[in-house]
């Protein structure tokens, strides 16, 4: 068994905004839906707005409703909406923390990128989410253990991929974490004594510890100081020009997705009203929300 | 337990004094209950079978999971050695053995090569056991992500979906501190390629007991109602790294202060008046009959 050993992968293409337009997207979403709750008769159905999309007869919540969309390799999609939106069910649908209540995902890496992942079994599943995608969160403390030490929070990634050799592990995580800028000395201590920028590097860092072609960041710069949140991003951007890994973005600050993303989806109670290229999403919005968000955020 | 022990017809009429009880304590329906689940935890070997666990007359964490199994399982046929850390004599074996003794009437003794169920608590008995016997192990705690997991359903779905990585991180990190895995006892093995078991708290020194092993071995948790099994030829692999392979306990140049043995689990014992630092053999009925053994031996040449 050998570690994927450099973090680059030479194999990859070009970002998005260079490829072929006849390249195949590395991810693919079709109509996933995800509600909180059972349901009812009364629910509404999917195409009728209401507020919070929250039924009144049974409380539960269509998070997420008929979601479509593409992601090329070493693509950054951006994900912006107001709080409830949906950004953060939708990555943690892709991440399988949460079980779709229905749709499709297809990732060309994996079965030929034939097979609709989100009806794979949970041995699949898991075998999927630490081979080919990466995940930060918000709260570091979902992402991290907190009390053990920064290498074995990577190790542990690694020993999902049946690595079991702890020199190379170490040798791993070593690199893996001095790419995020974690001085090698401070390798074994625990993320809880970090700050929040390095917990929130270490998390990527453990993300990109089996060099997957897909990586999904929900809110990381969010509750930062400006100045770390700087830095964080620049590791985003260089991560993604040296290992043109694919990547979506979930934030509420169009700073960081106009920094960041080259497409972005405008997400609002659940529904996609508006994607396209960033540019064009942030100087020129089509819908009236997208307008609204724009200028009472920028 | 013979195989024909277990068709026998329950014996509610116990031709022993105390007839207050049902035979062996727990009455016939919760035998019952014990060995279906026993039934189902052989053939999913490793897998934690839950379990009605009822009141004994000793406290929960005193064995009460192994006597459950070794009650619902012994027939009248039956032998009984009970074992506690790898003595006969100590004050809770003779409270289980004279509780078993007391409920069923049948014999028990000390001597693992005669015994039919063997109950023990923190060791497997030194001497190789056979095809006709069954090791009831008792346990403290069987699950073994418990301590990087404390939700039940938690560690079902990690089972489940074999995530086993929590676990390896303990590991990491006892190398990362210590410079080499430092679980002493209950370590880790993984069970015909499938479940990751806590093999209850044995010295690693018995891990290799368990592998391929001739014998059943049951294991049964009171508190945590949880019964598990490792049947008879199933792969029992402790965890390791490449680079940091188990190992057991070493005992080099070291032996038995009463039997001379070199090659048993081995108890410290300080000498009261000396201060001095001794071994002895940590399984006492097989120490007793090394030294028969050896006695006997020197008695035939003599004679
Ligand atoms: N576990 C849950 N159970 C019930 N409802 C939930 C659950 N998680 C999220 N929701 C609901 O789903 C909707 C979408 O929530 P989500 O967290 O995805 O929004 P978000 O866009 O990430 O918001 P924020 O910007 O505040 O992070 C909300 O109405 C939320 O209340
Ligand atoms: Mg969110
Ligand atoms: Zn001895």
């Amino acid at each position: 068994m050998s570690l994927p050993s450099r973090l680059d992968s030479q194999q990859r293409q070009g970002a998005a905004q260079d490829a072929a337009p006849d390249e195949r997207p590395i991810l693919q979403v079709r109509n996933l839906n995800k509600r909180f709750g059972d349901g009812c008769a009364h629910c509404l159905p999917a195409h009728v707005e209401h507020p919070g999309n929250r039924c009144p007869r049974c409380g539960s919540v269509q998070a997420c409703i008929d979601l479509n969309f593409d992601l090329y390799p070493g693509e950054i999609l951006g994900v912006v909406g107001e709080s409830g939106s949906g950004k953060s069910t939708m990555v943690r649908s892709l991440y399988f923390d949460e079980d779709a209540t229905s749709g499709e995902m297809f990732i060309s890496s994996c079965k030929n990128g034939e097979s609709n992942l989100l009806a794979e079994s949970a041995q699949q599943k898991r075998y999927i989410r630490n081979h080919v995608m990466g995940m930060v969160y918000q709260n570091p403390y979902l992402g991290l253990r907190m009390s053990y030490s920064s290498s074995g929070n990577i190790a542990e990634k690694l020993f999902a991929a049946d690595h079991f050799h702890v020199g190379r592990i170490r040798e791993r995580a070593a690199e893996l974490l001095g790419r995020v800028e974690i001085p090698l000395g401070r390798m074994d201590e625990p993320p809880k004594r970090f700050s929040g920028g390095m917990q929130q590097r270490v998390q990527i860092s453990k993300a990109l510890a089996n060099n997957p072609p897909l990586l999904l960041l929900d809110e990381v710069t969010t509750g930062l100081d400006l100045s770390v949140q700087a830095r964080v991003l620049d590791l985003i951007r260089s991560l993604r020009r040296e290992l043109k890994v694919a990547m979506v973005v979930v934030s509420h600050d169009l700073g960081v997705i106009r920094m960041l993303a080259d497409r972005t989806m405008v997400l609002r109670q659940g529904r996609i009203i508006e994607m396209g290229l960033t540019d064009q999403i942030l100087e020129d919005p089509q819908h009236a929300y997208t307008q609204l968000l724009v200028h009472s955020l920028l | 337990m013979t195989s024909s022990s277990m068709n026998r017809p329950s014996e509610q009429h116990p031709a022993f004094p105390k007839s207050a009880y049902n035979f062996a304590f727990l009455d016939e329906g919760s035998k019952r209950e014990i060995r279906r689940k026993t039934l189902k935890a052989v053939a999913i070997p490793g897998y934690q079978v839950p379990f009605a666990s009822r009141e004994l007359p000793i406290g929960r964490g005193w064995g009460t999971g192994g006597l459950q199994l070794t009650l619902s399982l012994i027939g009248r046929a039956d032998s009984v050695k009970v074992i506690d850390q790898g003595n006969d004599d100590s004050v809770n074996a003779v409270s289980i053995r004279k509780l078993i003794e007391e409920t069923s009437g049948i014999a028990t003794t000390e001597d693992a090569a005669e015994a039919t169920v063997i109950q023990s608590r923190h060791r497997v008995p030194e001497e190789k056991l056979n095809g006709g016997q069954i090791l009831v192990l008792q346990v403290p705690q069987p699950e073994p992500l418990r301590h990087v997991e404390r939700k039940e359903q938690i560690t079902r779905r990690l089972h489940a979906e074999m995530d086993y990585s929590a676990i390896w991180l303990t590991l990491y990190e006892s190398v990362v501190k210590w410079g080499s895995i430092t679980v002493g006892a209950d370590y880790p093995v993984l069970v015909h390629d499938r479940y990751i078991m806590a093999p209850s708290p044995i010295p690693r020194w018995d891990n290799p007991k368990l592998h391929q092993a001739e014998h059943l071995t049951l294991l049964g948790a009171g508190r945590e109602k949880k019964i598990y099994a490792v049947p008879p030829y199933t792969n029992v692999v402790p965890l390791q790294f490449e680079d940091y392979p188990f190992e057991i306990e070493h005992f080099v140049g070291k032996s038995c202060r009463r039997c001379g043995s070199a090659h048993t689990f081995l108890d410290e014992v300080t000498d009261g008046e000396t201060g001095e630092i001794l071994h002895q053999c940590s399984d006492t009925a097989f120490c007793a009959k090394t030294i028969e053994r050896r006695e006997s031996h020197v008695a035939s040449i003599q004679a």
